[in-house]
């Protein structure tokens, strides 16, 4: 029986235990950030001026914050921040990379000139420095944070797109679309970029990882998410004041974030190596 | 050889264009103005002061007036004076903090060289083996760490509870009276924290890029050959192998400078160094628009110089550039 | 053993090595704060004796959070600056440790019956750090710059009151105010600076800004920038030669990285935060080697509304938001109890301070039914207060990096939440913070804090003046009673006067309620205990800091002048 190509990537993807591992941790996340109104113990934002730093206990599994409030429940909900922040970044990164790349594959020229030396002064800039510079002189809100990192993060899928786009240009297909009368549009949509779509997902599972770390650097330097909104990032920065006397303030919201981008790099090689099965042996 | 090089640098000049225009216009976004840091909620501080503050700075001319002054002057390497009440030259407060953030990154590149490359080339070597699977977690794992994070770990560990390394600074604070070799050590210790969690991150990525790329070298037609002319594994490995798989890894650590440089931002300011992301992240609080046009500038120029090396060092590598082809 | 084994293990020692030689070893520090044991067992006999011996030597390491931006004192604004200035010169006066004002420079003063003229009769012998003398030119000088339009300086509006300086005698000096003006004497504390140096430059160029010379207890050394900045003890200072020979700031731009190279003893001295004061510095150990201070900040936090703003135009809406939050709660959450409620603009303790006021108490209750007075009920059962369809609703805008700020607008949100009323916190940064939304009164409310000059002039933040845009009384509060009373105590020497004036303001601001006082919270200073000589007294315990020494066996840093 033969396979198809989608059925024999699933198996080998099945097959490799760290993409595997990565996927729960993934689905794990989901199913936390969804039912975080279920799920957290304690009101995230309910102060208590009585437990302030209190150590881990039945009650308090993670420990209380400096104005008592109840961790784990904090992280929780702190986790719908990382996804929502995640996913809309890359979301925006990988649109404008998608338009930008396929512009400049498909239509070459001077267009790709253009794009191309664009990405390279982008890719010039350390992009923490910009994020930074950005974010601390607009109001530093969720949607903001989510635009900046967006708007710092789609060269690497420009390049792919543009990559796939170059190589894809000129095969068979293409051209039966052409030879049948079809727009521009129409061939860069429905044909060249449903088969590019494998380099782009990859990237985009692997820039997610990249967002959440970068979200909770920014909220760690005080530019992130602002209080009382829990972020892992911020719930850390707490730590880092208190990191004699409060080390579960340090210790949980970073083994979250450090499971979390693990997850989706594990999740992301394993898509890539499913995908290309030179890397495996 | 030198054609090559010659374009590679001409290439640049757009490149030092885009960067200074992007680098002006994220500045425009900034809604507050320096002049209401210095007068602070003091109750002493009236508005007649502040506008004349703000005469001072010349912050009333027009925008792509101040974009071009800017331009004219930065290409006459003058960066201005700084917004903050020292008011010293811009290009004095970026230069004497860069050394010690180049010194930084060029230590971290330097422990990430020579720490992936063997990683490496045994995992490729060996793939799949309990050396392979083993540093392809603890890779992962470097990855996904929060570097700010794993600095406070340690420097709470290693700091603090074991006393071994000092926590901030670059030196002790009686690093003057002490010997040269002394004051060697002393700097050394000062950094190895610093630098190894600098490092910490793109050894992940290094590792697993050199990992790929020997893999793939291995697997070209002309190393299947050698194998059959009957050279040693070791020379076949280390001679033809590495030298192949190497040679886009080195592109790829010009890549990887803007990653340091931003990266930083962060362990400078938790280590106390006063390096060039120090500066930057406390200009851009107090809205030093000139300081941090210049740090966002050289920060680009850096990269660009990094990959200017990567060019140099690949073309030294590759018989095909250096012939001039 | 086959190639492949051999390669694999070789790279994996290189490896190992590479790795193991980046750990260092355990090593006798010279930076550790133990002292030898056995000189301290041996000279315990000497140590009696020679404990209330002040000697000279050693040096005194502090750590600060920001590094000095301009070390010419009338240029910069920030505390960093001003620490650095406030060792290197002298003003004309100063404060005691009860926070009366003594002279500095000035040996004496007359202030004319009239209250206009004041003579101030200067020291004689006193050096610049130069060896040039000092006189009243320096002084006169100082004057012309404070008043100089092309002088960047935040703080000459005092001196714009001046009608006329003169000297009278090369050691006396006489100011004329257009007429008695009661912070006048105060604001003679700037530090004077010399003429010879900067006469006829241009004063924001000046090296002094980075090499600063003055009159005062140390002399400058070096500043390292962003490093550290070093004084040394100036010999020929007029009040005696400080015993610390060497005053050494650190700059460390994280508080929790500065407490621990106070832990390791890098630095002697640090202001600690009420979590590091109450948790981290309890030991025995630490008791030993460090001594705690706490006293009064002269400063206090408050939520200010905007007065424009119709939902708050209601006194009793106000009073209602006094009256639900708890204030020791604030006090509690925020300072670890390290406080005390405020209850106006003045410090407990002090002598314009009205200690028939009580704080508004914690009473729930009695703010719903001021609000329902003010007509504001839940009358759709949202659990919100709404009139006239509009639930009540507000943003509290705080500034970014106070983390006081922060905890306290939470805890406001979450006491407000409980009688019905929805807040939102936003923080800001500092800058984006004035310009945007203070200057333009583009906000409902602010929590915001004040530092307590010892002269309580009310005059920028509460006269109704002073609500332009960019000015102090930005909440636009407009009471002439209140106006009438400032002025009076402005224009007058006389304290009584003063007083009754003060405590009258006060008991209007308390039954208005424009801000609602929040706190006073208390300054936590942790020293190394090898400092001897520490007083805390109402001005802090800074103000001898010339008369701070080490004995001689204790002494840490071998200083060698």
């Amino acid at each position: 029986m033969k396979e198809t190509l989608l059925s024999e990537n699933w198996r080998r993807f099945r097959a490799n235990k760290l993409a595997l591992a990565g996927s729960l941790v993934v689905l794990l996340l989901f199913i936390v950030s969804l039912a975080a109104p279920v799920l957290a113990p304690h009101d995230p934002e309910a102060i208590n001026v009585k437990l302030i730093l209190s150590q881990p206990s039945p009650e308090h599994p993670f420990g209380t914050d400096q104005l008592g409030r109840d961790v784990l429940s904090r992280m929780i909900y702190g986790s719908q921040i990382s996804l929502k922040v995640g996913f809309v970044a890359v979301g925006i990164a990988t649109l404008i990379g998608i338009v930008l790349g396929a512009l400049a594959g498909f239509y070459r020229g001077w267009v790709d000139i253009v794009i191309m030396r664009f990405v390279d002064v982008m890719l010039c800039f350390p992009s923490f420095f910009l994020i930074l510079a950005v974010i601390a002189f607009l109001e530093p809100s969720i949607w903001n944070i989510m635009a900046v990192i967006g708007l710092t993060g789609w060269m690497g899928v420009a390049r792919l797109v543009r990559a796939e786009f170059l190589s894809l240009r000129e095969r068979e297909f293409v051209l039966a679309a052409r030879a049948a009368g079809a727009g521009d549009m129409r061939i860069i949509f429905l044909h060249i970029l449903r088969n590019a779509w494998a380099p782009v997902v990859v990237s985009a599972t692997l820039g997610v990882a990249g967002a959440i770390l970068t979200e909770s650097a920014l909220s760690f330097l005080g530019i992130g998410v602002q209080p009382p909104t829990p972020s892992w990032g911020n719930i850390l920065t707490e730590g880092k004041d208190n990191l004699q006397i409060a080390w579960w303030l340090s210790l949980y919201p970073g083994l979250a974030i450090l499971v979390s981008v693990l997850g989706f790099n594990l999740l992301g090689e394993g898509i890539q190596a499913a995908l290309n099965p030179k890397l495996r042996n | 050889m030198w054609v090559y090089l010659l374009k590679r640098l001409l290439a640049m000049i757009p490149l030092l264009i885009g960067i200074t225009l992007i680098s002006f216009l994220v500045i425009q976004l900034a809604p507050g103005s320096p002049v209401d840091l210095q007068t602070e909620m003091n109750p002493k501080a009236s508005p007649e002061a502040r506008a004349r503050l703000e005469k001072l700075y010349g912050l009333d001319k027009p925008l792509h007036v101040q974009y071009f002054l800017w331009l004219s002057r930065m290409l006459r390497l003058d960066f201005g004076r700084s917004f903050s009440t020292d008011a010293r030259p811009v290009a004095d407060k970026i230069l004497e903090r860069l050394p010690i953030t180049i010194l930084i990154n060029v230590l971290s590149l330097a422990l990430i060289l020579a720490a992936a490359v063997p990683i490496g080339i045994v995992s490729a070597v060996r793939p799949n083996s309990l050396f392979d699977k083993s540093t392809t977690v603890f890779v992962f794992i470097g990855f996904a760490t929060p570097t700010f994070w794993l600095a406070l770990l340690c420097m709470m560990f290693f700091g603090v509870h074991l006393g071994w390394l000092p926590i901030s600074g670059i030196s002790s604070y009686n690093a003057d009276q002490m010997g040269d070799l002394a004051w060697l050590w002393d700097r050394t210790r000062h950094l190895i924290l610093p630098v190894l969690i600098s490092a910490f991150g793109g050894l992940a990525g290094f590792s697993r890029y050199m990992r790929f790329n020997m893999l793939e070298v291995i697997g070209q037609d002309y190393i299947t050959t050698a194998r059959a002319k009957g050279l040693s594994e070791m020379r076949v490995i280390l001679k033809h192998a590495l030298r192949n798989a190497l040679m886009p890894v080195i592109t790829i650590l010009g890549l990887s400078v803007p990653g340091l440089i931003g990266g930083s931002v962060i362990f400078e300011s938790i280590f106390a160094i006063p390096g060039m992301g120090q500066l930057f992240y406390q200009s851009v609080m107090a809205r030093d628009y000139p300081v941090i046009m210049g740090a966002l500038v050289i920060g680009a120029v850096l990269t660009l110089v990094g990959n200017l090396l990567a060019d140099v060092s690949y073309a030294l590598v590759d018989p095909r550039i250096r012939a001039g082809r | 053993m086959n190639i492949r084994n051999r390669i694999a293990r070789t790279a994996l020692l290189a490896l190992m090595i590479l790795i193991f030689t980046s750990c260092s070893q355990k090593e006798e520090s010279s930076e550790s704060s133990v002292q030898d044991p056995t000189s301290q067992e041996t000279s315990l006999r000497e140590t009696a004796k020679s404990m209330d011996e002040p000697v000279y030597g050693d040096a005194l390491v502090e750590g600060s959070i920001g590094d000095a931006s301009n070390l010419i004192p009338m240029l910069s604004s920030d505390s960093s600056s001003h620490a650095i200035t406030g060792l290197v010169y002298n003003g004309l006066v100063k404060y005691d440790k009860d926070i009366n004002l003594v002279g500095d420079l000035a040996e004496k003063w007359n202030i004319s019956e009239d209250g206009t003229v004041i003579d101030f009769h200067l020291r004689e012998g006193v050096k610049w750090h130069d060896g040039a003398p000092f006189t009243a030119e320096d002084a006169l000088f100082t004057y012309k710059v404070m008043i100089d339009p092309q002088t960047p300086t935040a703080y000459g509006d005092d001196f714009l009151q001046v009608r006329n300086a003169e000297l009278i005698d090369p050691y006396i000096m006489r100011v004329t105010y257009k007429r008695p003006f009661a912070p006048a004497l105060a604001s003679w504390g700037m530090g004077v600076v010399p003429k010879h140096l900067l006469e006829g430059k241009d004063i924001i160029q000046s090296p002094l800004a980075r090499n600063p010379v003055g009159t005062g207890p140390y002399k400058f050394e070096r500043w390292i920038t962003g490093r550290e900045i070093v004084l040394r003890a100036n010999p020929d200072y007029f009040e005696g030669r400080p015993y610390i020979s060497e005053s050494k700031t650190r700059i460390i731009p994280d508080s929790a990285t500065m407490f621990l190279e106070l832990d390791a003893g890098g630095i002697d001295l640090m202001g600690l935060t009420p979590i590091q004061y109450t948790r981290q510095t309890i030991s025995e150990d630490w008791k030993r080697r460090f001594n705690k201070y706490s006293y009064l900040a002269s400063a206090y936090t408050y939520l200010g509304y905007n007065l424009l703003d119709s939902k708050f135009k209601d006194k009793r809406v106000r009073q209602a938001i006094s009256y639900a939050v708890n204030k020791q709660e604030i006090i509690d959450g925020v300072l670890l109890g390290l406080g005390e409620p405020a209850s106006g603009p003045f410090k407990p303790g002090t002598w314009p301070y009205n200690p028939n006021i009580k704080p508004y108490e914690y009473n729930p209750e009695r703010a719903k039914e001021l609000l329902r007075e003010a007509g504001w009920e839940d009358t759709d059962g949202d659990g919100l207060l709404d009139k006239d369809g509009e639930p009540f609703r507000f943003t509290i805008l705080t500034n970014q990096g106070n983390e006081s700020r922060q905890k306290t607008g939470i805890i406001i949100q979450y006491s407000l939440k409980a009688i019905g009323i929805e807040v939102q916190v936003r923080t800001i940064e500092w800058a984006a913070f004035l310009k945007e939304f203070v200057d333009k009164k583009k906000f409902e409310a602010v929590i915001l804090g004040w530092t307590i000059p010892p002269d309580p002039d009310l005059f920028d933040v509460w006269h109704s003046s002073k609500s332009r845009p960019g000015e102090l009384n930005f909440i636009s509060y407009r009471n002439e009673e209140v106006d009438r009373l400032i002025e009076k105590s402005r224009y007058t020497f006389d304290r009584e006067v003063r007083k009754e004036c003060l405590y009258k303001i006060q008991e209007i601001l308390a039954e208005d309620q424009p801000y609602a006082f929040l706190y006073v919270p208390q300054a936590l200073v942790a020293v190394s205990s090898r400092i001897r000589g520490i007083e805390p007294a109402p001005l802090g315990i800074s103000y001898n800091r010339i008369e701070w020494y080490v004995p001689a066996n204790e002494q840490k840093y071998k200083i060698a002048y």
